[in-house]
């Protein structure tokens, strides 16, 4: 009886605290917004765990690719990645199509999801990044 | 230390045998072989009633598929690149099952093995080689195989090439598409199918070549059937005289098309198939696909298809079909007699397991079907299972074992390899 009445008291006390926790940032929103584009157009052959498939698909886990440099992954995006190109030296037999038709800030809140999920911790992308790289595209 | 380990290992097993031996016989020279010993729950895996099974070996790397001699040693192909590394050959000297005896060599990655006559013959992802045997069916030279077709195409997507052989001196290859279905764009939403896909004329079917001639190319082989997107698993059947294969059907309906394909149905559509080949047979990739649940051969998205629209008019339809994605890697046809009679010439499937249902993968075991006169006269049960180690396995990295290649033993034994941590599985049957 006395371990529920602590336990209730816990859980009230964390209650509180959840409901008066400051408002979610910019970056937070984001991940949310970009964990829902995962889940549409990523989480078939990036798994569930961003574990990927061996072989197959390649794991977004602390891979170069994913932590490395923004725009190099902004531009695995938009035009896909074709089986041939090694990943950390291992070979994916599926390709990846283009995703150009995602927007500005699908593809944002997306790539921030993905670099701050899975184990990865690695800066936020940005709209405006983005938009700077599909300006690029021929 | 650890071969000092394996060392101590054998030398005690070795001390065991001819102390028993000399118990008998009073006569140190005689070694009589155990019995083979199974492992405490049966290496992990479940199986029916009466079947048992013991590790023949693990940690071979990834080991595809498996053949073994008439005299019980066992050839593994080993998807690695590594110097030495593409062939392993394993040999038990006491006869407790084990294998004591790890050998490995050849320098190429690949998946398919296999032994007929005094050959053994082992693919590259573009090439076929064969080794001589001698009089234990041992391979003669390991670094000296005749190379007997070459310049397979290899795009990295669906690239193993997968053998058998025939009665009357042929070979086939399976050679996959390099895509899922012939978009102008892979795999790219909205992308449409190419009208006379140009995949068909080099690859997305089944060539058959001489198994004793050197250096053949495309122009030396024919080929045999067409419109089979990926086979892995495949095996003549002796009894029909007829090559038989397993074919990994096309991803994607829902992901590309949910405007016709609900989540479920993108889940279990299409069939994984099994198709009963003859020469100039066409199982319809990419035109269609076959829709297991329906029992229809349907006309694919990327070619006018809404999940409704029927087509295929000449296509072959499959003789069995089974859960959608969960990717058949081996096929082999039971001819021994050591398991109960209803497995004879019936048909075990390795399914290596899903990646693209959502919700829960599916596979990650062996099934059986039985066959008569060359038809499956039953349903499909699984055979054994619990290769992954874990239930509801939302992704494959998950699974600490996935099942790939399959032979039979000379004395009727079943061998499964395991691609995730090299394991070679033999599965007897004592009955008790």
């Amino acid at each position: 009886m006395k371990r529920m009445i602590v336990t209730c008291v816990a859980l009230s006390a964390i209650l509180s605290l959840m409901a008066q926790a400051p408002k979610t940032t910019p970056g937070q929103q984001s991940k949310i917004r970009g964990k829902k584009v995962y889940e549409q157009y990523c989480l078939a052959c990036h798994q569930v765990d961003g574990g990927g498939v061996p072989h197959l698909n390649p794991p977004l886990k602390k891979t170069s690719f994913i932590i490395g440099d923004k725009t190099k992954l902004i531009d695995v995006i938009l035009k896909g990645m074709q089986s041939s190109v090694p990943i950390d030296d291992e070979y994916y037999s599926n390709n990846m199509p283009p995703h150009n038709f995602l927007k500005d800030q699908e593809i944002a809140d997306v790539l921030t999801f993905i670099r701050n999920n899975f184990g990865n911790k690695a800066k936020a992308v940005t709209i405006a990044e983005v938009k700077a790289v599909r300006a690029k595209q021929p | 230390m650890k071969a000092k380990l394996i060392l101590l290992g054998c030398w005690s097993v070795m001390a065991l045998v001819s102390n028993s031996c000399l118990a008998t016989n009073g006569d140190s020279t005689v070694i009589r072989h155990h019995s083979p010993v199974t492992d405490p729950g049966n290496a992990g895996l479940k199986l029916p009633a009466g079947f048992k099974a013991l590790k023949v070996a693990e940690n071979l790397g990834e080991a595809r598929h498996v053949a073994v001699t008439p005299l019980g040693d066992v050839y593994v192909k080993v998807q690695s690149s590594k110097p030495g590394k593409a062939i392993t050959f394993l040999h038990d000297n006491n006869g407790d099952g084990k294998a004591d005896v790890v050998k490995s060599f050849g320098t190429y990655r690949g998946t398919g093995i296999i032994i007929k006559g005094n050959y053994l013959y082992a693919s590259s992802d573009e090439d076929v080689y064969r080794y001589k045997l001698n009089d234990k069916y041992q391979v003669i030279n390991p670094d000296q195989p005749e190379k007997i077709i070459t310049g397979l195409i290899n795009r990295h997507q669906h690239e193993s090439k997968s053998l058998a052989l025939d009665n009357d001196g042929n070979i086939y290859v399976n050679i996959g598409a390099f895509s899922n279905s012939c978009q102008v764009q892979d795999r790219a939403k909205g992308s449409k199918g190419i009208e006379g896909c140009p995949i068909l004329d080099s690859a997305a079917g089944i060539w058959q070549f001489k198994a004793d001639k050197l250096n053949q190319a495309y122009g030396d082989g024919v080929k045999y059937a067409t419109g089979l997107r990926n086979v892995v698993g495949l095996d003549w059947n002796t009894q029909q005289n007829q090559l038989f294969v397993m074919q990994h059907g096309r991803d994607g309906l829902f992901d590309m098309f949910p405007e016709y394909y609900t989540l479920e149905q993108g889940n279990e559509l299409p069939a994984e198939c099994m198709y009963a080949l003859k020469k100039g047979d066409n199982a319809g990739w990419p035109y269609i696909y076959y829709d297991g649940l329906q029992k229809k051969k349907m006309l694919a998205p990327e070619y006018g298809g809404d999940g409704k629209k029927t087509g295929g008019e000449n296509a072959i339809d499959p003789v069995a079909a089974f859960p959608a994605h969960m990717a058949p890697n081996g096929l082999l046809f039971y001819t021994g007699s050591q398991f109960p009679a209803k497995y004879k010439n019936g048909a075990f499937i390795a399914f290596h397991g899903s990646w693209n249902r959502q919700k829960g993968q599916k596979g990650y075991c062996v099934v059986f079907v039985p066959f008569k006169d060359g038809k499956p006269s039953g349903d499909w049960e699984v055979f054994a299972d619990n290769f992954a180690g874990i239930t509801n396995i939302q992704s494959p990295g998950q699974a600490q074992h996935r099942p790939c290649g399959l032979a039979q033993g000379p004395d009727g034994s079943l061998y499964v390899t395991d691609d995730v941590k090299g394991t070679v599985y033999k599965i007897t049957y004592s009955g008790k």
